[in-house]
């Protein structure tokens, strides 16, 4: 099963003519998309003419061209509808791009359309979306998982090259586990958040979504360094992938709580012998122990819902987007356009998030969270002063029915159990697949996380294409997949 | 209830001032849009400020750098860190839904201003904030807004509820506008809403138990201040007098009616729900900066009229006219570097100049306005004070100098005001004033030298402002002396 060794990674995607290949992949998306409902919008026309305009530069100042990709509803693209699949935005054309939007188009990679999500990024099953829901590529009876979710489905079914996400609580790296792709979480502020629509500031990062992780790699490269127009971007140059290496050595700390209750023991097996294969591979592997992880999702939507009720404090009906007129009224008229244009999670988000900032309950709540993530932050900490690297399932569970978790909010706040402590610390995070689970007549992919220490995204994704090189996982193909498209 | 009366004989009033200015940087708070008042409707407008979705703001140093000069011109401390909250509300005129200002940590704390009459007022804090836009409701069935004044940096001072009378929360609003102004922190300029006030104010009987604060918005004026501050006082004294009780509450004052209006009471009070703006690091403020920024503040008003009293003999009255505003005060140091005659030229400055923005004729009414520069009226006035010309000729000289672009020497020189020197000339002009006015020779001659101002006069007229009265004076007594 191994191919161990280091040699480079050989992007075949970079060597095809783009030109050429864009039209295949147009009519790819067109085919499938019917079934995935992955894209909210097909740009076809826009891609030809950026293709066409990017073919007038000199390649070799394009580290990214031939690469067909897609961009996540939530991320500005100007002039084309970026509505973050929430009605209060239907119509909305983005005046200006945003830096990852921008430093990809740069770089020569021409993005195909906008990808659906669950609304503003609130959901972990892509169901939450003004646009409908987005199918898992492994059975279109599933949720591919969310926010990202048409990111992931796109990816998986081969349709793109590489996929724009953003992950705020596992956003890009829980559906990626479901969908059997790989998603990346860099540190906070590697890719600065300009023109990413805001869920929750501090915790918002834009993701990569690729089945290889050096794809990944070569992508953020691109997409990655300071931006003066977010203040809160890290100030660092562009990141250079480390020289390719191999799992020897590695010291991998396996949190004991990331294994315990809630966890599908299929999903907990698989991620086991993931770790076995890692030891034989040279890796050290021992357990370890991050208390407050249990802290972790409680803290997460204190924090994330406040700051949500914040960010969406812009969507009023007076400036762009839907408005709904109400009573006549201005305070009528925003009433009555949030009310219609918000969705039942976006409103129960901006209720939850209102109540923790009120005043009286400000410090027993957002405060109180506040101290709670610091205290996460140091479980980490600590961890890394013995471990290089984390690693545990990405998903408590492997792909659900769509509709199985809509009528139950916790439920579905659940899935992201283990993805929210490495956002709340800020931290690297990856998910790459480990394996499949039969269940029914489906086999369903299973992702293992990586997590670093702060700023350590390059190690991460370094040893992400390392078990890449050592594993064959990455490589299944879920039964809807472009190459077997009649095309 | 007259103003004289204020405060009332035995009542206590306690007034509290939080006064928002713009400063006068060239760009937003958060954003690269001008910082320009006057600008077509939304024409000052970008993704920022505008709140578009993904949009974040960038935090401009040069309002840090005004912030810092005012807490320093204010004797205030500045902390070693500093950051932005966003209080949050909806109006039409707030793009985002919440505006970005400071909470608990604000550019500085203490500092405060000593009143003319000893008193000092202390400052509780000044923090930054971001303006709103404005909205228009009086333009048919649709509201309107223009989103140019969104995100223009304000600072917010605050004051402890030090002030006992409209009078002196006028005086303390004076001295900060000229502080303000002298640091170049802003043009406090309130027709164009640069300076904006919000009082507190509440009134106890002396010795009595403290009294309910009522708050009063959006005063745009120091006389609307005032004005506002005396119907409200009325009002309190009248309510608690009549055996009711003030409600606490925020009031808005209708400078045509004159009076004050319930705007909010205390129960539909805002949660502003206050947290601190994850898009914003907080700013760390490092001593030697604010020592740097301390060095670059230029010397304020109350520094200059100490100067100008101790090093250039002004008198109390001439220096405090003269630094009654930045403008003002910096024209007079641009002529004082082309004279030797610093009282003279402060003379002329606050008189004859001052005289020509109250004639209409003159066309002007701001030194921006006049179209001669400072050494103009520095060379003007060395002319009258070596006596090449009159006082009188000085006058017209100065007229002129508002129609011609020609220095001041050239223009008497034209005007033939050039003052005699010929003393035989002089003479003949005064013996000519003589005849028949001998009862009045006598007069002085009787040791009546005020009798001499009934010749000096047609002397004058008869020299066409080239004679100087101090010659004439002497030239008259030495004839009337001399048998």
């Amino acid at each position: 099963m191994s191919r161990s060794g280091a040699e480079p990674f050989a992007d075949r995607a970079l060597e095809r003519a783009p030109e050429r290949t864009l039209e295949q992949a147009l009519a790819r998306v067109a085919e499938f998309n019917g079934r995935l409902g992955a894209f909210a919008s097909i740009e076809a026309q826009r891609a030809r003419a950026i293709a066409a305009a990017q073919a007038e530069v000199e390649a070799s100042a394009q580290p990214l061209r031939g690469l067909s990709f897609a961009v996540k509803a939530n991320l500005c693209w100007r002039g084309v509808e970026t509505n973050a699949a929430s009605a209060v935005l239907a119509g909305y054309r983005a005046p200006y791009s945003a830096t990852a939007v921008e430093r990809a188009l740069a770089s020569g990679a021409t993005p195909l359309g906008v990808t659906n999500m669950d609304e503003f990024g609130f959901g972990s099953s892509g169901e939450n979306s003004a646009l409908g829901p987005t199918r898992n590529p492994w059975d279109l009876s599933r949720s591919p998982g969310g926010s990202s979710s048409g990111a992931a489905a796109a990816v998986a079914a081969g349709l793109v090259d590489f996929a724009l996400g953003s992950d705020t609580g596992g956003s890009v790296r829980q559906p990626a586990a479901l969908c059997g792709v790989s998603g990346f979480k860099p540190s906070y502020g590697r890719i600065p958040r300009w023109g990413l629509i805001a869920f929750a500031s501090s915790l918002d990062c834009v993701g990569i979504l690729a089945r290889e992780v050096e794809r990944i790699e070569r992508v953020l490269a691109a997409l990655s360094g300071e931006d003066p127009r977010d203040g809160t971007s890290l100030a660092e140059p562009p990141l250079t992938p480390l020289a390719p290496r191999s799992l020897r050595g590695l010291r991998i700390g396996v949190p004991r709580e990331h294994f315990e209750a809630g966890v599908d023991p299929r999903v907990a097996q698989c991620v086991r012998a993931a770790l076995a294969h890692c030891e034989r591979e040279g890796a050290l592997v021992r357990e370890l122990e991050l208390p407050h992880t249990r802290y972790a999702s409680p803290c997460y939507y204190v924090v994330a819902s406040a700051e949500a009720s914040s960010n969406l404090a812009r969507y009023d009906g007076v400036r762009y987007g839907a408005r709904v007129e109400g009573d006549g009224t201005l305070q009528g008229m925003i009433e009555a356009t949030r009310s219609r244009g918000l969705g039942p999670e976006a409103r129960r988000r901006v209720a939850l998030g209102s109540f923790v900032l009120s005043s009286g309950y400000y410090e027993a709540w957002y405060v109180h969270a506040l101290k709670v993530r610091r205290a996460i932050a140091r479980d980490f900490e600590r961890a890394f002063e013995s471990v290089d690297v984390l690693v545990g399932p990405t998903s408590p569970t492997l792909a659900f029915e769509l509709g199985a978790r809509t009528e139950d909010p916790l439920a579905m706040y659940a899935a992201d159990v283990l993805t929210t402590p490495a956002s709340l610390a800020g931290l690297p995070a990856l998910s790459t697949p480990c394996g499949l689970v039969r269940e029914g007549s489906a086999d369903l992919p299973v992702g293992m996380q990586w997590i670093g220490p702060a700023g350590a995204d390059a190690l991460v994704l370094a040893c992400g294409a390392a078990w890449q090189r050592a594993s064959e996982h990455h490589r299944a193909l879920p039964p809807l997949h472009a190459s077997a498209s009649a095309s | 209830m007259s103003p004289a009366q204020l405060p009332p004989p035995g009542w206590k009033v306690v007034i509290g001032l939080e006064t928002h200015c713009q400063l006068a940087t060239s760009t937003k708070l958060f954003c690269g849009c001008a910082n320009q008042f006057g600008a077509p409707p939304n024409t000052q407008v970008c993704a920022v400020c505008s709140g578009q979705p993904g949009a974040l703001p960038q935090f401009n140093g040069e309002a840090l750098e005004l912030g810092l000069r005012a807490a320093l011109a204010l004797d205030a401390r500045v902390p070693a860190r500093t950051k932005f909250d966003r209080k949050h509300y909806f109006y039409c005129d707030l793009p985002k839904g919440y505006q970005i200002s400071q909470y608990d940590e604000p550019l500085c704390t203490g500092g405060g201003i000593a009143l003319a009459g000893g008193k000092f007022v202390r400052l509780a804090r000044i923090h930054l904030e971001e303006d709103a836009g404005k909205a228009i409701h009086d333009r048919g069935a649709s509201s309107l807004v223009d989103l140019n004044r969104a995100g223009v940096p304000l600072i917010e001072a605050v004051t402890e509820p030090d002030l006992s009378s409209p009078q002196e929360a006028h005086e303390y609003l004076v001295a900060l506008k000229e502080i303000l102004q002298f640091a170049g922190v802003s043009e406090c300029d309130m027709e164009k809403g640069s300076l904006r006030c919000d009082v507190n104010v509440s009134v106890q009987r002396e010795g009595g138990p403290r009294g309910v604060k009522v708050e009063i918005k959006n005063l745009n004026s120091f006389a609307n201040v005032v004005a506002a501050l005396e119907h409200e006082i009325a009002r309190q004294v009248q309510l608690v007098e009549a055996g009711g009780a003030v409600q606490q509450e925020t009031r808005l004052f209708d400078a045509d009616a004159r009076v004050t209006r319930t705007m909010r009471t205390k129960e539909d009070a805002h949660d502003y729900r206050y947290f601190p703006d994850p898009d914003l690091p907080p700013i760390t403020l490092a001593r030697e900066h604010v020592e740097r920024v301390r060095s670059r503040i230029p010397e304020l008003p109350a520094a200059r009229r100490q100067r100008y009293m101790a090093a250039l003999g002004l008198s109390e009255y001439d220096a405090r006219l003269v630094t009654q505003s930045r403008a003002s005060s910096d024209w007079f140091e641009a002529a004082l570097r082309h004279s030797d005659a610093p009282k003279e030229l402060a003379n002329w400055l606050n008189n004859e100049v001052a005289a020509l923005f109250s004639e209409p004729a003159s066309g002007v009414r701001t030194l921006d306005e006049l179209p001669f520069k400072p050494f103009d009226l520095a060379e003007l006035v060395e002319l009258a004070r070596a006596g090449r010309v009159t006082r009188a000729g000085a006058r017209t000289i100065l007229r002129a100098m508002l129609a011609r672009p020609l220095a001041p020497r050239e223009l008497m020189r034209e005007l033939g005001l050039e003052a005699s020197n010929d003393a035989a000339q002089l003479e003949r002009w005064c013996r000519e004033a003589l005849v028949g006015r001998d009862r009045i020779a006598a007069d002085v001659r009787a040791g009546q030298d005020k009798a001499l101002g009934a010749l000096i006069g047609p002397v004058l007229k008869l020299a066409g402002g080239k004679a100087d009265p101090v010659a004439v004076r002497e030239t008259l007594l030495r004839l009337i002396r001399t048998p």
